[in-house]
């Protein structure tokens, strides 16, 4: 409880941080920044909006940068992220909210499938070294040395066409509109699925190969030899001693890789044209939209912390010493 | 020399020159120095390593065409006239993936030298003072690790408008630094109570000399994997800034190249070619720094080398698999658990004795 209790207030604080980043962030650009947007959208913006801006670079005089801290947090308790002006009038908030839930069941899913299937195939190959499964490390250290977009880009060259299975672009078929029916769900189905094999190919090596390592180094130690010993079965040996104890290390790389990842999948939304963050990320970038921008890494920077926090939770079933009280 | 089934020599490839050290010794200097080449995966890696580096150097002069030249050649496929095709203006695919290696290698190791320093001032300071240094500097160093490194240089990059090579490398760098000062942090603590250590404290060496002399060194692979993984990451991170156009004022790269390929429609024109040199460009390098990292981690810790054959033939016509911490036994009687046959030559005097 007590190593619980300490990861909380980990998150918490890494919470803390990254808004105040976000804070400081506008603040760094040298010059005025919002006479240049003013000029640049040559009098498209409202006069609401000039003013928000000038809050969000910190440019209004009369306050100084503490009141402007105060001011910030308050905002985000009332779940306030100010307001896009690329889908001028919506609130930057309501933007996320509709494109996260995209983002989180492709990414969140596809992620967890991908570490499954590594880490299954890292405890095969670690396990069997020196068979023909070494044969498998160059090729998936290709894959993974290769961007997730530019695999997003060849997967659509290659796999998609006019009669095609695989659509090349959206989050569903254009004619639906989002619900849980039986026209939609599968729809969306079908357009994740090129996404995510994309995401799976070039997420799945890094996950085989630190499980092989740690099924190498974990198959040399003392118990394995004396589970060995006892005449227990290979697969027992193998799957109960070896790859239970070298999940752990995998475990908390899983949880400490997932800003990695993050960066990584956002590129395959913007390849797919799939209406989740990463595709929102880029039409902010080019009408340099920076209160969306912002708002944008806020929730990114959430959504990675919760995950952590439930890779800890998997981590405090798995291991027992984690729960040892005092 | 003369053992047949050398099992030991098999288990330990490249450590075969224990069991003769007194006829080694002349050649012995020469073979520690290059060991690590011998490594396959550590030359092939450095091999296309420096071309890379090569191309870095001299590829803005030996390129065929001015990768900004329009031409009257409009997405044109590889021909003997452009190698890798045309653009939608007519400009040289190849003459563009040329220019724009310079950038990527150079991005790529600044970051990863800029991480690197930091990497090593923050996590060995840590790792060796302890306390309260310690606890602030892991807490910093876990909020950079988990706060997402590519969203957050996305928005730096955005909001400094067209930033330099220079600069983003500057963003990169400070961005990435946190993985391996915590892998350094974690060395260093298993380091810090060696006897050595102990010793160098004892005879009262200085702290600087203490971390300058007897920790780098013992810490040179770490570092050096490291660096190299930052590198590789340095180079994704520049393509992606660069893929979704937001660094295209600092001249060509291969991020541009895909840049201007993905904004036009290279796909549905069928344009193959403007999009899988750059492509394939950034997946070699990769897969050659990853090699020389598996390398490191494989002199490292000889245990995760591919041992190469581990199933055995022995004399008697059985196959046996090797494994480390597990000997095969071969049979159930009561003579001596190995059919392995010892030459004479190789005894030692009391098998011998036993022998006869």
């Amino acid at each position: 409880m007590k190593y619980f209790l300490q990861r909380i207030a980990f998150y918490l604080f890494t919470l803390w941080a990254a808004i105040t980043l976000n804070f400081f962030i506008p603040r760094l650009v040298p010059g005025d920044p919002v006479q240049s947007l003013i000029a640049k959208f040559r009098g498209q913006l409202s006069t609401e909006a000039i003013n928000s801006l000038y809050v969000l670079f910190g440019l209004d005089d009369d306050k100084g940068l503490w009141a402007q801290y105060i001011d910030y947090w308050q905002q985000l308790f009332r779940g306030d992220l100010g307001l896009s002006f690329t889908f001028f009038p919506s609130p930057v908030s309501q933007i996320i909210s509709d494109a996260l839930p995209w983002t989180v069941l492709l990414v969140g899913i596809t992620t967890v499938i991908s570490f499954l299937i590594g880490t299954g195939l890292g405890v095969f190959a670690g396990w069997r070294r020196g068979s023909w499964t070494d044969g498998l490390l160059p090729v998936t250290t290709f894959f993974s040395s290769v961007p997730y977009f530019w695999l997003g880009i060849i997967a659509i060259y290659l796999l998609t066409g006019p009669d095609s299975f695989f659509p090349s672009s959206g989050g569903f078929d254009s004619a639906l509109v989002p619900a849980w029916d039986q026209y939609f769900i599968p729809s969306a189905l079908q357009h994740s699925l090129l996404p995510a094999l994309t995401i799976l190919i070039s997420s799945v090596s890094g996950w085989i190969l630190s499980m092989r390592n740690m099924m190498v180094t974990v198959s040399s130690e003392d118990y394995i030899t004396v589970a060995h010993a006892k005449g227990l079965s290979e697969r027992r040996v193998a799957v109960s001693y070896a790859a239970r104890n070298a999940l752990l290390p995998n475990i908390s790389g899983f949880a400490l890789s997932l800003g990695f990842i993050v960066g990584g999948t956002l590129l395959v939304e913007i390849v797919f044209s799939y209406p989740g963050v990463g595709f929102i990320l880029l039409q902010a970038l080019g009408a340099k939209d920076y209160p969306l921008m912002q708002g944008i890494f806020l929730v990114i920077t959430i959504a990675v912390l919760v995950a952590n926090l439930l890779a800890d939770l998997a981590y405090l079933l798995l291991d027992p010493r984690t729960r040892k009280e005092g | 020399m003369t053992i047949p089934t050398s099992s030991t020599a098999q288990v330990i490839p490249g450590q075969g020159a224990m069991a003769a050290p007194e006829s080694a010794k002349p050649g012995r200097a020469k073979r520690q120095r290059f060991l690590f080449l011998k490594n396959k995966k550590a030359s092939f890696g450095l091999v296309i390593l420096g071309f890379y580096v090569l191309f870095a150097i001299i590829g803005p002069w030996i390129t065929p065409y001015d990768p900004d030249a329009r031409s009257n050649d409009l997405i044109q496929p590889p021909s003997a006239d452009h190698w890798f095709g045309t653009t939608h203006l007519g400009q040289d695919v190849f003459s563009q993936v040329l220019d724009g290696t310079r950038p990527v290698v150079f991005v790529g190791f600044l970051a990863g030298a800029i991480a690197t320093v930091l990497s090593v001032i923050i996590g060995i300071t840590a790792g060796y003072l302890g306390g309260k240094t310690d606890d602030t500097l892991s807490a910093l160093s876990n909020v950079f690790l988990v706060i997402p490194a590519i969203p957050l240089m996305i928005i730096i990059t955005s909001i400094l408008d067209s930033a330099s090579n220079l600069l983003i490398a500057l963003i990169i760098g400070l961005t990435s630094w946190s993985w391996n000062a915590r892998v350094l942090r974690a060395q260093t603590l298993s380091l810090r109570r060696r006897d050595y250590i102990e010793a160098a404290r004892a005879t009262g060496e200085k702290t600087w000399r203490i971390v300058g002399f007897e920790l780098l060194p013992n810490l040179t692979a770490v570092i050096a994997s490291g660096f190299i993984g930052t590198v590789i990451f340095a180079v994704l991170s520049l393509i992606t800034l660069a893929f979704i156009g937001i660094v295209s004022a600092a001249g060509w790269n291969w991020g541009t190249i895909l840049f201007w390929a993905q904004g036009q429609q290279a796909l549905a024109q069928g344009a193959w070619w403007w999009f899988v040199p750059a492509g394939l460009a950034i997946a070699f390098l990769g897969t050659a720094l990853s090699l020389i990292n598996f390398a490191i981690d494989e002199f490292v810790s000889p245990r995760l080398r591919s041992a190469g054959k581990t199933k055995l033939k022995t004399a008697s016509g059985g196959t046996v698999r090797m494994r480390i911490g597990f000997t095969p036994v071969l049979s159930n009687s009561a003579e001596p658990h190995t059919r392995a046959q010892i030459h004479p030559d190789a005894m030692t005097p009391v098998a011998r004795e036993a022998a006869k």
